[in-house]
């Protein structure tokens, strides 16, 4: 049942996961492929250097992965708390 | 076959596909009309969210605008991805539950305001309109380079295609055929790309290729352009020129703009639940990053290409496709020195020469094929491909237009007793309308199209955005706090890019901008100008009325909540 209390808590746990995604999104992109590009250039990845893949191939590649887990956890969240549709 | 006939029978057959789409989903209720019933799938819609946001300018100019500016073309490929992160985590699968038809809707149920409302219908018709004109531009281009008709009949050519399965079958005519057009756009991108990844490293899948060595020399790829390009006096192409904070800057302003554009979040309606709408946002960046993932491969080798095939060589023994994309001055040799031989070069080149060529940043797409002497039919598939990006991407904004007009203003606001029949026959009207005067910018472009991509990112930025994530975030944003934030960052952010653009165009250089943030990046700050002022209006005015919360708390969840 969908008390209030149960809302609560689901949109709880939905602003927890969405903190820690948005974090490894904004640290990929922001951080890895922007404030700190030049400090990863200096580790090669085969013929890339890290810093120049991040900006134009990992964050945009890790940008998939996070949605898809994003609906992963939501559907078992409103699964758990029976605000899921029929 | 030559090229040209290559390009009619491909053309020709992509082009009868879309009619037939059209046909078999005609609309016949306002609910088909504007969002297709709601029976997507979400795989569906992905690929139709692809085709729809992938513009002539992604397909087209991208990929050579990348190879152009190396490490910093990041801005375009994080910036245009990063923003369905956000879709989909903070706005698409609310705005679904939501279940209206348009962005405008939302903004003026939620703020209890039609004054919000008209506010949001004047931003999303003055970005959709600053957007189609550019693709029907594109189109017109398209044809009249490769099926060597002119603009003008390239444009009404197009405009009459759009017209056909815009007016009859509204989002679910448009949905399927996009899917159809992305199908076609993805393979003619990446057939190309294949063919020139084995070709210079062996490897056919370009994401790998692009870090490869070269099968010729066993050097990387990379490190080879790094050494060509400061060997020709300019930027490695691994190191970046702009400042990092307005990289930062125009980064968040395509992200945030991106998640605001409302022919993007519409597709998002379509599909028959939120979980759905989640998902179809996944599989949107899925197909997007595909085309991502593979523009700045392309650019790499464009730009090895180019170099190692043009530079120093003399005019004589130019290749072929030289001398066919000079007559469309696309490309162009002036011997400076006259020596006969062709010198590309940087501001600053070691050996002191000037350069001679001009290359135009869409050939590095365009002209691909013939460079990398691939069979014919592949030309003709680009050609396809393009035309297809740019109709797809035209076809959604002049649905959004439409909606605008005949949903939020005349039955919202001014005709609230018109029946749906009557609504049907007003959006129908009001696509066609819209149409023709795309069809006419194309024709007749204001010289300031590529001045005013900005703006469409830069708006949607500070508008939409924050009003749409407080509005689902929080219970307490009023009508007052969002109406006062979305002047504010609207006003603010169309100043400062009205002025560096057209005011005093000279100014327009990092010493002259407010803490080195382009007008391409100001939208980010329009957007936290939004954020404050909404949230300090809303402290001192009046909170919204109780149905108001009720709204929001449904919003949040999946399922149907009971009235309480």
């Amino acid at each position: 049942m969908a008390t209030k209390e149960n809302l609560a808590a689901y949109w709880k746990t939905n602003l927890k996961y969405l903190s820690i995604l948005l974090s490894i999104w904004f640290i990929v992109s922001y951080g890895c492929g922007i404030l700190f590009v030049d400090a990863l250039d200096t580790i090669p990845l085969f013929g890339f250097k890290l810093g120049f893949w991040f900006a134009q191939q990992g964050s945009e590649i890790i940008f998939v992965i996070l949605i898809f887990v994003y609906v992963n956890w939501m559907n078992k969240l409103d699964q758990k708390y029976g605000v899921a549709e029929d | 076959m030559s090229i040209l006939m290559w390009t009619w029978i491909i053309v020709g057959l992509t082009f009868a596909l879309y009619i037939g789409i059209a046909i078999w989903s005609r609309a016949s209720s306002t609910g088909e009309f504007y969002v297709a019933s709601k029976q997507v799938h979400p795989i569906a819609n992905g690929m139709a969210t692809g085709a729809d946001w992938m513009s002539a300018a992604s397909f087209i100019s991208m990929a050579g605008l990348i190879s152009f500016i190396g490490r910093d073309g990041a801005v375009y490929l994080m910036g245009w991805t990063g923003g369905y992160v956000l879709l989909a985590l903070l706005l698409a699968p609310y705005l679904r539950k939501f279940g209206k038809y348009t962005v405008p809707e939302f903004v003026g149920e939620r703020y209890y305001s039609d004054v919000a409302r008209i506010v949001a219908v004047i931003c999303a018709i003055f970005v959709s309109f600053t957007y189609v004109a550019g693709q029907m531009r594109g189109v017109g281009i398209v044809f009249s380079r490769f099926l060597e008709v002119d603009i003008t009949s390239g444009v009404i050519i197009g405009v009459g295609i759009v017209f056909f399965y815009a007016v009859l079958g509204g989002m679910k005519g448009i949905t399927y055929t996009q899917v159809a057009q992305y199908c076609v756009l993805i393979v003619a991108y990446l057939i190309p790309a294949i063919f020139i990844s084995i070709l210079v490293t062996g490897n056919p899948i370009p994401q790998l290729g692009f870090g490869s060595t070269e099968s010729a020399t066993g050097t990387y790829l990379l490190d080879k352009l790094d050494n060509l390009h400061e060997a020709l006096g300019f930027a490695a192409y691994t190191a970046g020129t702009k400042s990092t904070i307005d990289v930062f800057f125009i980064t968040a302003a395509l992200m945030v703009g991106t998640a605001g554009l409302p022919h993007v979040i519409i597709r998002f309606f379509t599909v028959p639940k939120v979980a759905d709408a989640r998902k179809s946002a996944g599989w949107a960046l899925f197909f997007i990053a595909i085309l991502y993932t593979t523009a700045p491969a392309v650019a790499a080798f464009a730009r090895t290409n180019m170099i190692t095939t043009l530079n120093d060589k003399p005019y004589a023994s130019a290749p072929s496709w030289f001398k066919n994309w000079e007559e469309t001055k696309l490309i162009a040799w002036t011997d400076k020195n006259d020596d006969g031989i062709m010198q590309l070069r940087g501001k600053n080149a070691p050996d002191g020469l000037e350069n001679e060529l001009k290359v135009d940043r869409d050939i590095m797409v365009l002209a691909n094929p013939e460079i990398a002497q691939l069979p014919n039919w592949v030309v003709a598939l680009v050609a396809a491909g393009g035309l297809a990006a740019a109709l797809s991407t035209a076809a959604g904004l002049l649905l959004v237009i439409s909606t605008s007009v005949s949903h939020d203003l005349l039955k919202s606001v001014m005709m609230r007793d018109m029946d749906e029949k009557k609504e049907l026959v007003a959006a129908r009207i009001a696509a066609g309308f819209a149409v023709a005067i795309a069809g006419y910018f194309g024709i007749n472009p204001p010289g300031f199209v590529a001045q005013v991509v900005a703006f469409a990112f830069g708006l949607a930025a500070s508008s939409f955005f924050p009003i749409i994530i407080l509005g689902i975030f929080s219970k307490k944003v009023n009508k007052e706090g969002a109406i006062a934030g979305m002047l504010s960052g609207i006003i603010f952010t169309a100043a400062y890019i009205i002025y560096f653009k057209f005011v005093n165009p000279g100014a327009n250089n990092p010493s002259n901008w407010w803490f080195g943030i382009s007008p391409e990046g100001i939208g980010t700050l329009g957007m936290l100008l939004n954020f404050i002022v909404t949230l300090v209006v809303t402290k001192f005015t009046p909170a919204p009325p109780e149905h108001i919360q009720h709204l929001v708390e449904n919003v949040r969840v999946p399922k149907e909540l009971e009235a309480s």
